[in-house]
């Protein structure tokens, strides 16, 4: 049952001539990931918006099929059938481009996400390094969306998102280093093996260490920098006068935007569940029996529903206090943490580890975060009443 | 025979006329200019903002409305006494009853007209509920604006509707309410009225803590409100602010205290008052604001008398006040809001005048917004609470 | 420390998700047109007629005294009066509307007709819709599409259909007393006969003594 897909792909794989068999299995391999994972988009978009919807007291959709769930469908078929709008002063050969450079790596990045017991596409020796280079790759999009549009808003906006984007790459990375050295190869498959084994019951997940945690919490809010998520969804604010780089694409190359941006979460989720939440393993021993994808999809779908949930709370931060905080709170504690997993693995296993690691997690969080604040005379306030 | 052309000819709109502050001429080709146009997710209506930019600075900023006259004025002299009720309401559109409060109010200065109890205790039920209801949607619209995708919005929407369905079964109308008439109001509360009304006042406290436990400490609304958009004492008092705009700056001014109209003396309600006059502050005494108007409903709807609802003496059709001038003004939510109304003795009123609390608070925006980024342009034009129907007319 | 509040909000978010499953005050949607809330009963959208009885020609209580159309404050009432009478609840001959027309996009519902008849003809209907396709024609009603009769006043406003009732009633019977007392007199008039013109000499000696 587990080993369910793969089973089929090499049944599917021995239909072709001997030769062409491993440029089968890799076609294979990349049809299954666009369709689950375009699924998966549909999916998302539906549940996102009916998530809000009963977080704000009302129903979300629920005219288009079942429950609203053909709502994907609809929001597809119009987005097919309007007018391609290009200005007439925009470079069309980038305007054209850009949603492709932003959709390819996107989907090249999940190549590397093992998503079950021997269910990854690609098994290289240096996977997180290539997750992220790809994932880089997916800001030159912005930009030229920005720049090709002949829009100066467009423009000012698409500048914001790299400057969000390349600000976040910092921590999100240096909260993985963490990972990586603890677990000593970067090859994703490798990482995933060093999180099994059960410890009386729980799990050897990196997430359940003090610098696990914090390396956690860091990494999804760098994460949800990236994908442009709310609280960090300045680019395409719509209260502001600068709609977003996209503010010139309309029909499908909106959708193509829309796609590659919520690709990009699952791409992300995806890394932060490979590196610390223990791959596709079960949580408990006694559940070892349910299949290894179902995990990694269940851990992937309660990312996104924190995703969702957090949008739903949150306003949004402005540019110059989202640099702030990149830089003067996530980078400080990203580097503290990788000096506290160090610590960590050195000191061996034992209770004094984890009182000195928490400490050294604890300490350093209570201080920046009362910095942040102090600098800017911002805190609670209490009121007066007249007489 | 005169040489003028047909078409009228308007001189080309300079928009750097006067440099503004602390810019040269050399740096002013770097200055952008934009226009939050009409059509804007987040300016509260049809209002236009000429912001000029230097990077992300704001540098100089021209408001620009007029998008939503309506003549009410000029109407209000063609159209008898009674006739220009209906069209007070759609002045702020959010807040029917206090615009046809204060209109009412003017016109019984002008007439001489005695207000019976239960009339008045209605009235102030009225105000205190609408009253409510407007900073409930102020909160939400501020958040909207802030991005938080609409959910307090909701949340202040849904106890809205209860209000409103209040509002529907005494007056017949949601918004529009028309309810006031001159000398007291047009119809008795049906029955069952108080116990829904003290229903709604009950579970309003409820809602408040959860909007509170919302929002309060957000470190996100902190930073994103605290200092911006600072007004001084002296500046509010200059440009003559009223409302919760003021009181956030620190003076103590609050119609209901300072005028003592209507039967206010009898309730025992606070006034909050802010220290630093920023966007938070004012956010702050609007929920505070709500919680006072909580206790005026408790107390009014606990000691309201029966009797008569208008004085026996107010005509319908065919009401002419003598000649005269009065000035009557309320604490509408959004501020004083004043009517000015100059009678010649016929049915219609000579002059006929609004003194509109939105209008009069947005002529410190430029003041407000100098200095700061782009995105809190909107944060300072949300809390500043303009409805276009009260500054337009 | 930092993050607290955000906590704190992420709780008070959570519970609305949770609530709005088991909490009807959490989910406050009415699937319209499916689900309708009941209308108000003082309610208002736009006039109608008032009519007694089957037929909306005869029992129409309007006697076009145009007050309302002065009164409008938007000027959407179009009344022009008839050239004859017809009888009232009471028997009185009175004018009617040869046309009334009420324009559905320049009315603005204040309520203001209502207040000034002294008739009790013209009530607030709750019907609000009352879109049409036709720009220019389907929007001003006439004195047919307005007309309802008076039992549909009774459903839609019990309390102001009673105290209206209570008053036509009330003129009804004055009027019908004062018949009456007019036909009873009459009656006593035509009883004593007519002095003849010899009869009245006998009479005037007789009483002259």
């Amino acid at each position: 049952m587990d080993q369910l897909p793969i089973t089929f792909k090499h049944w599917l794989v021995e239909f072709a001539p001997a030769e062409y068999q491993p440029l089968v299995s890799a076609i294979i391999s990349t049809a299954a990931i666009i369709g689950v994972f375009a699924s998966l988009f549909a999916l998302t978009t539906v549940l996102e918006r009916k998530g809000l919807g009963r977080i704000q007291n009302r129903y979300g959709p629920n005219r288009v099929g079942p429950f609203g769930f053909f709502q994907p469908i609809a929001d597809g078929v119009k987005a097919l059938i309007k007018e391609d709008i290009v200005p007439r002063a925009a470079d069309n050969l980038v305007h054209f481009m850009a949603p492709l450079v932003l959709v390819a790596p996107v989907f090249l990045a999940l190549a590397v996400i093992p998503m079950g017991r021997n269910l990854v596409a690609l098994d290289m020796g240096g996977g997180v390094l290539f997750f992220f280079a790809v994932g880089a790759a997916t800001e030159l999009s912005v930009f030229m969306a920005g720049w090709s549009s002949r829009n100066k808003y467009s423009l000012l906006g698409a500048m914001r998102a790299i400057a969000q984007m390349i600000s976040y790459e910092v921590p999100l990375i240096i909260s993985s280093v963490s990972v990586i050295m603890i677990a000593g190869s970067l090859s994703t498959v490798r990482i995933v093996e060093a999180q099994a084994g059960y410890d009386g019951g729980l799990p050897h997940w990196f997430v359940l260490t003090p610098w696990g945690l914090a390396g956690f919490f860091l990494f999804m809010i760098a994460a949800a920098a990236e994908s442009n998520r709310s609280p960090f969804d300045l680019p395409e604010g719509e209260s502001e006068i600068i709609a977003g780089y996209y503010i010139e694409y309309s029909g499908f190359k909106f959708a193509l935007f829309f796609l590659g941006e919520y690709i990009g979460m699952f791409a992300v989720s995806g890394m932060a569940i490979t590196l610390f939440l223990g791959g596709w393993h079960a949580p408990f021993e006694f559940l070892t029996w349910v299949p290894s994808y179902i995990w990694f999809f269940g851990k992937l779908l309660t990312l996104i529903a924190v995703f969702i949930w957090v949008r739903g709370t949150l306003p949004r931060l402005r540019m110059d206090q989202l640099m702030n905080f990149a830089w003067k709170f996530m980078l400080p504690m990203a580097l503290i943490n990788l000096l506290t997993a160090g610590i960590w693995h050195l000191l061996g296993p034992g209770f004094s580890r984890w009182l000195i690691c928490s400490i050294l997690v604890l300490g350093p969080y209570w201080i920046l975060g009362r910095a942040l604040f102090q600098a800017k005379n911002v805190g609670k306030r209490i009121y007066q009443y007249a007489e | 025979m005169n040489s003028e052309p047909d078409t009228l000819t308007l001189p080309e709109p300079k928009s750097f006329e006067l440099l503004p502050k602390g810019i040269d001429s050399n740096q002013a080709g770097d200055l952008l200019e934009v226009s939050m146009g009409p059509q804007h997710p987040s300016t509260h209506g049809v209002f236009r903002m000429d912001v000029v930019l230097d990077g992300e600075r704001v540098v100089k900023l021209k408001p620009v409305f007029g998008y939503l006259h309506r003549n009410h004025e000029k109407i209000g002299e063609n159209t008898t006494y009674l006739g220009s009720m209906p069209y007070t309401d759609r002045l702020d559109y959010f807040c029917s009853l206090t615009n046809n409060w204060a209109y009412a109010l003017t016109v019984e200065k002008l007439a001489g007209l005695q207000i019976p109890e239960r009339a008045e205790y209605i009235r102030v039920i009225t105000a205190e509920l609408t009253r409510l209801q407007n900073h409930a949607c102020l909160g939400g619209f501020l958040l909207q604006d802030m991005g938080a995708s609409g959910t307090p919005l909701m949340y202040a929407f849904r106890e809205r509707e209860k209000i409103l369905d209040l509002f529907e079964s005494l007056t017949g109308a949601r918004m529009m309410c028309n309810y006031m008439r001159f000398g007291g109001c047009r119809c008795d509360l049906p029955s069952g009225w108080i116990e829904q009304a003290k229903q709604v006042v009950e579970s309003f406290p409820k809602f408040l803590d959860e909007f509170e436990a919302l929002l309060n400490e957000n470190e996100i609304l902190m930073t994103r409100t605290q200092g911006v958009g600072v007004v001084s004492k002296a500046l509010a008092v200059n440009a003559s602010i009223t409302g919760p705009m003021l009181r956030a700056t620190g003076v103590n001014y609050d119609i209901r205290k300072v005028d003592h109209y209507g039967i206010y003396d009898r309730f025992a309600f606070r006034v909050p008052l802010g220290a630093h006059g920023d966007v938070y502050d004012r956010y702050m005494i609007r929920v505070l604001e709500m919680r006072e108007s909580v206790k005026i409903l408790q107390q009014a709807l606990r000691d309201i008398p029966g009797g008569p609802i208008v004085d026996p003496k107010a005509k319908l059709r065919g009401f002419r006040p003598k000649p005269g001038e009065a000035y009557g003004r309320i604490e509408a939510p959004k501020g004083e809001l004043g009517f000015y109304l100059i009678s010649d003795g016929s049915p219609n009123p000579y002059r006929y005048r609004v003194r509109p609390p939105s209008l009069i608070n947005l002529t410190v925006l430029e003041d407000m917004c100098l200095g700061h980024l782009v995105g809190d342009v909107v944060v300072i034009l949300g809390s500043v609470d303009i409805v276009l129907g009260e500054v337009d007319r | 420390m930092l993050g607290e509040g955000i906590i704190k909000g992420m709780v008070e978010t959570a519970r609305n998700f949770a609530g709005s499953f088991v909490d009807e005050d959490r989910l406050t949607t009415v699937q319209y047109p499916e689900e309708r809330l009941p209308q108000k009963e003082a309610a208002r959208n736009f006039p109608f007629l008032v009519y007694d009885g089957k037929d909306p020609e005869a029992g129409l209580r309007c006697v076009a005294c145009q007050i309302c159309e002065k009164e409008c404050p938007p000027q959407c009432i179009y009344i022009t009066k008839s050239k004859d009478r017809k009888p009232d609840h009471a028997g009185k001959p009175q004018f009617f509307p040869a046309v009334f027309d009420i324009d559905v996009s320049v009315c603005m519902s204040c309520q203001i007709c209502v207040e000034v008849c002294p008739f009790d003809a013209i009530k607030m209907d709750t019907e609000f819709e009352l879109s049409t396709d036709d720009r220019f024609g389907d929007l001003l009603q006439h004195k047919e599409d307005l007309a309802r009769p008076n039992t549909y006043f009774q459903k839609l406003h019990p309390t102001d259909a009673a105290e209206s009732d209570a008053r036509l009633a009330a003129e009804r019977a004055k009027a019908e007393a004062k018949q009456k007392a007019d036909a009873e007199a009459k009656a006593k008039a035509a009883a004593v006969p007519k002095p003849s013109p010899a009869q009245v000499s006998n009479v005037v000696p007789a009483l002259a003594k």
